[in-house]
């Protein structure tokens, strides 16, 4: 089966990818190997949630895995499930949640593929206690263009293990994960909505709050000027504890193409921000809601993508240490500002101390901070130059699968294990991401 | 209860839609196919999913000779039969067809005669134990003789005809026979065609249709549901206007 136009999550850069899609497990290696044959290298594609370049071949010839999308095994006693890598996160949830477990570590969309979790070793909104997802990942069978298939866990084929999580689909494709699920006593969160002035006021909430709850999260108003700036909504949350398992219905809204002109500018976000602001601070207080509304509030907008036109957007998120996070993010909002740049929704999140075994994970113990960009080049080009000043100062650095950008000289600063993530690579396989920043 | 359901092509796009849908009510499968590693992947995916038991059983529509075999290997692993699928087939290289007679023969006893053969042997066990239901994958193709496609759809027009014959009979032994008439599905049977985009369905949302009909004791559905206009314009057509037209 093939497929084509297929594109990153940002739509920028825009480079529509070809790829072969193997339905069954048996077929993927022969995929691998012809691709790589037939144009030199390629490279695996789960479900296109990666912002940028990373998840786009440098051939643009991919292997498309989604349709590996079988359950292998799962032991309801212990909570260990094995899935083929082109399952998403919402269909293991669908799967398991009625057993009352829930993925220990989870992104803000459910519509990523276990092999794509793995590869960019997502973290989730319980970062501070669970780490990343690479952590919960016992075993995964991994196919490589030139040798036999081989299984990796911490202590089997350890270097290819460590290599794989967060290693961009460089190692090999990832054919089936064996995942460890984390026991609930419900599907519900009770949760926390407090406001915030400003981000003296996020920091102290998520030093006190985050210790005592499974999750913690902030959206900041990054429009907000002189008192407000850095105002926002900081919410934490804890499972129920009502022994109610479901799988949340969802009322799900398209956004059925990309406008030709983006309706996200500067003033119908100024207006965004404050409703939003004012709609969620109304809400302060605690509620008890579905796990989907807390986790993956954007799903319920198929395509949100698309509200940036066709010029698509960029994600910038960084990660600062704790010492100089205040610094770093009081100019970070400043430079934002002034440029008058804005985003929709960005997500602050105390990152905590707990280790990925991964060799380029992204997390580290400080704040991190998402914000969303529609794509203006000029603009863009000026304002990240400032940004990455002011990470690259902070002693953090910026996250692989939200890049479109990231010169090569900051990333091999950022993530010094590149070189050995370059000796395992798969010589079939190479991405946009990669080329771009390590040659 | 758990529902008791034989499926022949069962690591069809479809049928394991299907199989994903009847699971969430509890089931117990026997799955039927060509491919062994496929359909105990498949097999595998419906235990996880909560099927009591899920079976595979190696067989080749082609030789009607294992067809008995097969049947008694479900009988024996599931009992009574609620939900008999037939979902195998391949889709014709017309031009293939066109040249070569051998396979135009090939394409018709794989899409019609292995289906007909199994009816014929699935009826009989059917209106023994009087009830459940008889579901075959036919399709729009069968409806009208289209030039790009007329062999295989000269099968799915003897499988709808043999169907709505059968359900007649069947009708009095309190079985339902529902023939079903997919159009564009996004399958690896379809895959590499120019197939216009907005017309195609998933096996996803074709399955949903099936076990929605199968549970209201439907007789024959189009399916995704528009089918049913565009079909009704084109058997419409008359003789002179539809042979001058590239479909």
């Amino acid at each position: 089966m093939s497929i084509s136009k297929l594109s990153s999550w940002g739509h920028y850069p825009y480079a529509p990818q070809t790829g072969r899609a193997p339905g069954w497990r048996e077929s993927v290696q022969a995929a691998l190997r012809d691709a790589g044959e037939r144009f030199g290298t390629t490279l695996p594609f789960g479900n296109g949630r990666s912002y940028g370049d990373s998840c786009l071949a440098a051939t643009d010839q991919v292997v498309v895995l989604r349709g590996l999308d079988r359950f292998i095994a799962a032991d309801w006693k212990t909570g260990v499930v094995r899935a083929e890598a082109g399952v998403t996160l919402g269909e293991v949830l669908a799967l398991t949640v009625p057993h009352g477990w829930m993925l220990p570590v989870t992104p803000g969309t459910q519509f990523v593929t276990l092999g794509g979790a793995v590869a960019n070793d997502v973290h989730g909104k319980n970062h501070h206690v669970r780490g990343t997802f690479g952590r919960h990942v016992r075993r995964f069978s991994l196919l490589r263009s030139d040798r036999e298939p081989l299984e990796c866990a911490s202590n089997e084929h350890a270097d290819l293990y460590q290599a794989t999580i967060g290693g961009l689909g460089l190692t090999g494709i990832i054919e089936w994960v064996e995942l460890q699920f984390m026991p609930v006593a419900s599907s519900h969160l009770a949760t926390q909505t407090i406001p915030f002035a400003n981000l003296d006021a996020f920091l102290a909430l998520s030093r006190e709050l985050d210790a005592q709850h499974e999750y913690g999260v902030a959206w900041i108003d990054c429009l907000g000027r002189g008192a407000s700036l850095g105002r926002g909504i900081y919410m934490c949350a804890n499972h129920a504890s009502d022994l109610c398992f479901e799988t949340p219905r969802r009322h799900v809204r398209d956004v059925p193409f990309a406008p030709p002109w983006s309706p996200v500018n500067r003033y119908t976000l100024k207006l965004f921000n404050e409703f939003y602001y004012r709609r969620e601070a109304a809400k302060a207080g605690t509620a008890v809601v579905d796990y989907a509304s807390y986790f993956y509030p954007l799903d319920n907008i198929q395509n949100w993508n698309r509200l940036y036109g066709r010029r698509g957007f960029q994600q910038y998120q960084l990660v600062v240490p704790d010492a100089s996070a205040r610094d770093a993010l009081y100019a970070f909002l400043d430079a934002i500002a002034s440029m008058n740049a804005g985003s929709f929704l960005a997500v602050l999140k105390r990152c905590g101390p707990l280790v990925s075994p991964g060799l380029l994970s992204f997390p580290m113990q400080g704040i991190s901070l998402a914000l969303d960009f529609p794509q203006y080049d000029a603009r863009n080009t000026a304002l990240f130059a400032r940004l990455d000043a002011i990470v690259r100062e902070a002693g953090g650095r910026q996250y692989p699968a939200k890049d479109a950008h990231m010169s090569g000289d900051d990333f091999r600063a950022a993530y010094p294990a590149w070189q050995a993530l370059e000796q395992l690579r798969d010589p079939a396989l190479m991405s946009r991401f990669w080329l771009r920043t390590t040659r | 209860m758990d529902k008791n359901i034989l499926i022949v092509g069962g690591s069809s796009a479809i049928a394991v839609a299907c199989a994903r849908e009847w699971v969430k009510g509890g089931a117990n499968f026997m799955l039927a196919g060509r491919h062994a590693t496929r359909l105990e992947a498949v097999a595998q995916d419906l235990r996880v999913r909560g099927a009591g038991r899920a079976d595979t059983f190696m067989l080749d529509v082609n030789n009607f000779d294992q067809h008995s075999a097969m049947l008694d290997a479900a009988i024996s692993k599931l009992g009574h039969i609620d939900i008999v699928l037939l979902a195998h087939g391949t889709l014709s290289d017309q031009s293939e067809c066109e040249r070569d007679p051998q396979a135009a023969v090939r394409e018709i006893t794989v899409n019609a005669l292995s289906t007909i053969a199994l009816l014929t042997l699935l009826a009989c066990q059917f209106e023994v134990q009087k009830s459940g239901s008889i579901v075959v994958i036919s399709s729009v193709a069968g409806d009208r003789g289209r030039p790009s496609n007329y062999v295989y759809g000269t099968a799915k027009a003897a499988v709808t005809t043999f169907c709505e014959g059968l359900r007649a009979r069947l009708f009095k032994s309190n079985v339902k026979v529902l023939t079903v008439k997919p159009g564009f599905v996004d399958t690896p049977m379809t895959a590499g065609l120019a197939l216009p985009g907005p017309l195609v369905a998933s096996p996803e949302r074709v399955a949903a249709d099936i076990v929605r009909a199968v549970a209201r004791g439907k007789d024959s559905i189009y399916t995704p549901w528009f089918w049913a206009e565009i079909m009704l314009v084109i058997r419409a057509l008359p003789g002179f206007v539809f042979k001058r037209i590239p479909l």
